[in-house]
């Protein structure tokens, strides 16, 4: 059961990976990318990790999918990325570099992790992530908020009017 | 937690979602196709990092993923901000135009 | 719950710089509103604060926020040529920015933050704060190269930047999430500890050498310097050839030396192929370069490839000499482009090769002092690069690299073809059209002053300073 529920998960969020890379329309890929999204969000809950899937249903499809969305509608009237392509070639580099990470899927498949030795003890819970958070991870956590401000600085530097 | 589907499973769809995205960001021209593609790139990384700290049963990995959110969030909104500054000098939007010297 | 004990101690330079960026984000927003000059000082004063309190931390040794950080003799050393590169760039930025009236809170706010980033680069003891820290570098210095609004070409150059620089991002996410799979833990010392060589492991270090790769500029993953060097403000351009090579080099050091040490023979093949092609790539295309940003640029790819030398040679001489050559290289780069930046016309102008002809008629102090950083990049006595190749190059012949070291002197001989080009240019050449003479700032020419000394101190002396890098690497290599 579990596995049909996977494998179903699964096509949907390639299909729509898939989706945002051949559409032309960017907007199209924007509407693929929250499906992508949200199907990674079910897979967290397929794996225990039920904070993880709300943050990702409010972060990325709740608000970095809604910036996106703007800014393709602030700066895409219409269509994009017609006549001839200038850099067919280069494109085509693409292709072996498709091959060797598909090599690579193969060696993660093949891979089997030792089962674990430590008890089941984590869980995915918000009081789990949250104890780690403040202990463990403490040195991050207060780092992030320095990226966030840098984040801010920066785009105030780029959207301020003057010069 | 027992995990009812064996774990290369889901490391083998990250890989794959990677995979497509690395894709995505090679053959597009649109700076906000690509940067949609780096996201499905660093949500395959995030699926990863879940899938496998489910293997090792410590919740480590989804405290990884916590900080990759905040940084995604902070990288679009300064990444947007550039691509938005850049479309006031130049309407069309293409990566291809950008840089009148490649070499 | 048990809580970490806070010690700032262990993060003290960087905290100091963490301040002053707040401290002057305030002061912006308080009179005198038009002139923004005494911000740059602030600043300064803050890098120079953080280069004390390296100097006062001296010797100490310690971990904190459970393995989160580690303060040993290696970070200090790093954060003292961040500290240097820093200061440097607030230098030359004051009147280069106020000549055209885009003297801005935000814009040493954002320095004094990517500095913050390289420093927690250096003395990381996680992956997790690799990751944060390189991307707190790397989003204030996207926004620094677009700094020019009103320019498309800086415009292009922040684009290509952060277009380039989150798919390199996502790769080095991607490697940590696989070395992660084959260890169960993201600090260093763990994964040293698991000493894992399985294939989960291998395909993470490679995805991890991408990423740095990007940020360090290797080839094959160079091809977003030159348009970012040439497009980013030259004050900007600086810091990115210098702070954030130095940032992403600490960290690549550290986490391949410490904790992956079981996949050394692995690394060290892969290095060594990038090494050779980042020096040749970088000499042979910085020949048929006509604008002198760009020239540079592929230069600093060269001097990459040489710095990898030292990283394949390994042991506390080539990783020693990679450290000390990193002092010597911020040093000349940061005093080349500073001369390229107080010659440049306002519009961004001149600083194509024929610009430069007959330069030292007008500006013979300014052209002299090019020319002493450009045979320092030659690597000619008694500069400082001259010993830093000495001991690379000394170091790969050591470990038995021959190959690589003859690699890197034929590099060597191809590349001062075209600095000494340029040389001659400014001496030997009839200048063309005219051209008004301006008098270097005091702040201008005081950075050219200590960029100049050091690299003369460093090539005269350089003994204490070699003994003090090794001193860094040898708690890596414990």
């Amino acid at each position: 059961m579990q596995t049909a529920v996977f494998f179903a998960i699964a096509a949907i969020a390639v299909a729509s990976a898939l989706g945002l890379i051949v559409r032309r329309n960017p907007i199209h890929g924007a509407l693929f990318l929250v499906v992508n999204l949200g199907s990674v969000a079910a897979i967290y809950l397929m794996l225990n990790a039920q904070f993880l899937a709300a943050a990702q249903v409010i972060i990325y499809a709740g608000a970095i999918m809604v910036l996106f969305v703007f800014a393709i509608m602030v700066l895409i009237p219409g269509k994009e990325e017609t006549g001839p392509d200038p850099l067919r070639p280069f494109r085509l580099v693409a292709i072996p570099f498709g091959a060797f990470l598909l090599v690579e899927i193969l060696l993660m498949l093949v891979v089997r992790p030792a089962p674990p030795r430590e008890p089941p003890g984590a869980e995915g819970g918000a009081e789990a992530i949250g104890r780690l958070l403040f202990t463990d991870y403490l040195f991050p956590f207060e780092l992030t908020s320095v990226l966030l401000l840098a984040a801010l600085v920066g785009v105030l530097a780029l959207a301020k009017r003057k010069a | 937690m027992i995990l009812l589907v064996p774990g290369s499973y889901y490391t083998g769809l990250s890989a794959v979602l990677f995979a497509i995205g690395v894709t995505g960001v090679l053959v597009r021209r649109n700076p906000l196709v690509i940067f949609m593609s780096i996201e499905v790139m660093l949500n395959a990384a995030n699926l990863a990092l879940v899938a496998f700290g489910a293997q090792f049963r410590n919740a480590d990995g989804q405290v990884l993923v916590f900080f990759v959110m905040t940084v995604a969030a902070a990288e679009v909104a300064v990444g947007l901000a550039i691509i938005v500054a850049i479309f006031r000098l130049r309407p069309r939007l293409s990566v291809d135009d950008l840089s009148a010297m490649r070499w | 719950m048990d809580f970490p004990a806070v010690s700032l101690r262990a993060i003290l330079p960087a905290i100091v710089i963490l301040t002053t960026a707040a401290l002057v984000l305030l002061l912006d927003l308080l009179p005198p509103r038009e002139r923004k000059g005494h911000l740059a000082v602030v600043s300064l004063a803050g890098v120079v604060a953080a280069l004390l309190a390296t100097t006062w931390l001296w010797g100490g040794e310690s971990r904190a926020f459970r393995g989160m950080v580690v303060l040993d003799g290696y970070a200090l050393f790093l954060d003292l040529v961040i500290c240097y590169a820093a200061g440097l760039v607030v230098l030359l930025s004051m009147d280069y920015l106020r000549e055209r009236g885009l003297e801005s809170g935000e814009y040493y706010a954002l320095v004094l933050l990517a500095t913050v980033g390289m420093m927690l680069m250096a003395s990381a003891g996680d992956l997790i704060v690799v990751f944060l820290s390189l991307e707190l570098m790397s989003l204030s210095l996207y926004v620094l190269a677009g700094y020019f609004r009103a320019r498309l070409a800086s415009g292009e150059a922040a684009m290509k930047y952060f277009l380039l620089g989150a798919f390199a991002t996502s790769f080095f996410l991607y490697g940590i999430a696989l070395v992660y799979g084959s260890t169960g833990t993201t600090n260093l010392d763990r994964i040293a500890a698991s000493a894992s060589r399985d294939s989960l492991m291998m395909v993470g270090v490679a995805l991890l050498l991408v990423g740095f790769g990007f940020k360090i500029s290797a080839v094959p993953f160079h091809m977003w310097a030159p348009d970012v060097y040439v497009g980013a403000p030259t004050s900007v351009t600086a810091l990115i050839a210098t702070g954030s090579k130095a940032a992403a080099f600490a960290a690549l050091i550290r986490v391949l030396v410490t904790s992956l040490r079981s996949t050394q023979p692995d690394w060290t093949v892969l290095l060594w192929g990038l090494a050779a092609a980042t020096m040749t790539v970088g000499n042979v295309v910085a020949i048929a370069q006509s604008n002198l940003k760009r020239m540079l640029a592929y230069s600093s790819v060269a001097h990459v490839g040489y710095m990898l030398i030292g990283l394949v040679a390994g042991g506390v001489f080539g990783t020693g000499a990679v450290l000390f050559y990193l002092l010597v290289y911020t040093f000349t780069t940061a005093g080349a482009f500073g001369v390229v930046l107080l010659l440049e016309h306002a519009g961004g102008e001149g600083v194509s090769l024929a610009d430069y002809a007959g330069r030292a008629r007008r500006h013979p102090i300014l052209a002299l002092v090019l020319s002493l950083f450009l045979l320092s990049l030659i690597g000619i006595p008694p500069f400082g690069g001259f010993v830093g190749k000495f001991y690379l190059f000394g170091a790969a012949v050591r470990s038995g690299y021959i190959g690589l070291a003859v690699i890197g002197a034929l590099n060597t001989a191809v590349a001062s073809y075209y600095y000494l080009r340029l040389i001659v240019y400014m001496y030997m050449r009839e200048p063309e059209g005219v051209e008004a003479v301006s008098t270097p700032s005091f702040a201008g020419g005081l950075a050219l002053a200590v960029a100049l000394v050091g690299i003369v101190v460093l090539g005269v002396v350089p003994t204490p300073f070699i003994d003090l890098a090794q001193a860094a690497v040898t708690p890596l290599l414990r």
